[in-house]
């Protein structure tokens, strides 16, 4: 447990933006249901969300400042269901 | 070898350590890794009873064309209770929850799992979850639905769905947690020098099953829960009438229920692993190529879900690619019976008890696999699907394979545990007769299946009757030998011989190296490893 003794403080002022960023791109996220993308709607609400928790992830839930095995461990996961959400896709885009 | 098998005396085993607590609370209070497994044992053991009596009522009434001994209703809530029940409250905490709680521990030389309380709160969840299942029996009368709880009829139909999807979805909680704890025991708590590659092939099943039980078992929570809003609140995610799709519950479900499989079926091919080295006294062949075939199984499962959905209508680009990747995830498991046979070849094979059950998996899971590969081709499902060849194809795979290789299993580890040895020539007797049940059971299926006779329904054409009669007569003589094997293993639990003797099978790994029966903590202290796992010398 020796390597994970140090604790990275995170100044509130990054903690702020990033919420500040957030609220941002949620309300993108409902903008953008004004325009018709049709069949890509559903890509680009995913890829907001997407970048909306790796934020999440990486400052709120410390990912970032962590051990490369927990990065790499949430970053397979995240590809699974990437690849989950794909092959699910490829009945919906094809029907 | 034989300094293994020195007698222990003067210690207290986990038996007689009840931390000093009185009758039942000496279990249920108890975080000790190895009695939470037999808690889990029993549970299951008094559901799997229940289960089997269900079967054994459809089977009684397929006996003849017509109503026998029950209406459609009825049929139709009996084998959705049989499913829930089978499939939610015993294969899929199956053998983690008995034996990795029990044996995983031990093998990977720790003292209890990593977080000993939230196991013991993952079976209290369990016991929750069978509640629910209960209550589903009452009031508007069991559920209706199939175990897949398919919509649209799901949220359609009057009887009691909701309880039991609860207790599915309770029982997932179960799940995850046991995957979790299993998880962090296996990173952490390996004994100094197991390296990853040092690990006995048991928890490297488990390893593989953990995270399954950890990712895909959320999908099924979430699916469940949707069900219940388009009940309750009438939301409309499956609903066509307001925009739903049917087949969005298909994916959703299927996303979490074929990667189940793999939770049932992963750590009974784990505990085959053990048995066959030992009673071929053979280190076990392609160490490596089984691990990695467990994990390739483990990844690539998440990924095949849509061969349950050949006939719903899903576009042909999805068709292709998850018939593509059925056939592909057969690859690892191929891989596995390669190595267990090429284990057995040239080894010094007794024909022990466990061996049987072992041997006979091999068999079962053979025909189980390769009716799945039927299956998985597309033009030839289009023919199959619905029909009792699916049923038979899956009982093969779910009970064959994973109750064959839990009762082998239990035969090997059983005087580890009790302390006791089972009575070998009874023990014989009820795996011969299981055996023999079990095929007479299912086979005839497989021929039904493909004559065209559809799965759950009560009735069936006259032209069907004849290979039923041949399965209710295998099913009668599948469940006099479980009874056999039950109440020999049941006595001898209480009453077989004692025994304790270390090594009673000659294996090669750490639980085999403790005290018969272990004591709480199971090791006095915690050993070093310097070898590779299997060596016989
Ligand atoms: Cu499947």
């Amino acid at each position: 447990m020796s390597d994970n003794t140090n604790h990275h403080i995170v100044p509130y002022r990054t903690y702020g933006l990033i919420l500040l960023l957030l609220l941002v791109l949620t309300g993108t996220s409902v903008a953008v249901t004004q325009i018709e993308l049709t069949r890509w709607a559903t890509v680009v609400a995913l890829l907001l969300a997407s970048t909306k928790s790796a934020f999440v992830l990486a400052i709120f839930m410390h990912l970032k400042f962590d051990q490369n095995i927990y990065k790499i461990m949430a970053t397979l996961i995240i590809l699974l269901v990437a690849v989950v959400i794909v092959l699910t896709f490829l009945d919906y885009g094809f029907r | 070898m034989s300094s293994n098998n020195t007698n222990h005396t003067g210690y207290k085993s986990y038996l007689e350590e009840d931390g000093g607590r009185k009758g039942i609370f000496k279990w249920i209070l108890s975080t000790d890794h190895k009695r939470i497994g037999l808690l889990y044992l029993y549970a299951m053991m008094g559901w799997f009873i229940v289960g089997v009596v269900l079967g054994l009522l459809m089977k009684l009434e397929l006996i003849a064309p017509g109503k026998t001994i029950m209406g459609p209703q009825a049929y139709n809530a009996t084998f959705t209770v049989h499913g829930v029940i089978m499939i939610f409250l015993i294969v899929i905490p199956g053998l983690p929850a008995v034996f990795g709680n029990f044996m995983l521990p031990i093998q990977i030389g720790a003292k209890d799992v990593a977080f000993p309380r939230l196991n013991l709160f993952s079976w209290y969840i369990y016991v929750l979850g069978g509640i629910l299942v209960i209550i589903s029996l009452f009031g508007n009368g069991p559920p209706d639905t199939g175990w897949t709880f398919y919509a649209p009829y799901s949220f359609k139909t009057g009887t009691n769905m909701l309880p039991a999807a609860l207790g599915a979805f309770v029982l997932g909680f179960s799940s995850i947690l046991t995957g979790l704890n299993f998880i962090v025991t296996i990173h952490r708590m390996r004994a100094p020098g197991m390296t990853w590659f040092k690990m006995p092939l048991f928890p490297w099943s488990l390893y593989g099953t953990a995270w399954i039980q950890l990712l895909a078992t959320p999908v099924i929570g979430i699916t469940l829960l949707m069900v219940a809003g388009e009940r309750i609140l009438g939301i409309g995610f499956f609903d066509p009438a307001k925009g739903g799709d049917p087949l969005l519950y298909q994916h959703l479900f299927w996303i979490y229920s074929h990667p189940a499989v793999y939770i049932m079926i992963l750590p009974a091919m784990g505990a085959i692993s053990e048995i066959i080295p030992t009673f071929s006294k053979k280190t076990i062949f392609g160490y490596k190529a089984i691990v990695i075939s467990t994990l390739a199984i483990a990844f690539v499962g998440y990924f095949v879900w849509g061969h349950h959905m050949y006939t719903s209508g899903m576009s042909g680009a999805a068709l292709w690619a998850f018939s593509l990747l059925t056939f592909i995830v057969a690859i690892p498991s191929a891989i596995k019976v390669f190595n267990w046979i090429s284990t057995m070849h040239q080894g010094s094979i007794s024909t022990e008890i466990p061996f049987l059950w072992a041997a006979s998996f091999i068999f079962i899971f053979m025909i189980g696999g390769l009716t799945g590969l039927v299956l998985g081709s597309l033009a030839v499902d289009v023919h199959l699907h619905d029909t009792a060849f699916v049923v038979a194809h899956f009982h093969f795979i779910v009970f064959g394979g994973v109750g064959f290789a839990f009762f082998g299993a239990m035969h090997y580890w059983f005087p580890k545990i009790f302390g006791r040895m089972f009575d070998k020539s009874w023990a014989k007797t009820g795996w011969i007769t299981f055996s023999i049940g079990f095929v007479t059971l299912y086979g005839p299926m497989f021929y039904l299946g493909i004559m065209g006779m559809p799965r759950r329904y009560f009735d069936y054409l006259d032209e069907f009757h004849g290979p039923n009669i041949i399965s209710t007569m295998g099913a009668l003589v599948m469940i006099a030998g479980f009874l056999i094997i039950l109440i020999n293993l049941i006595k001898s639990a209480r009453h077989g011989e004692k025994t304790t003797e270390m090594n009673p099978w000659g294996g090669t790994n750490l639980e085999w190296q403790i005290p018969t029966p272990p004591p709480l903590e199971n090791f006095d202290e915690i050993p070093v490893i310097d070898k590779a796992t299997y060596k016989y010398d």
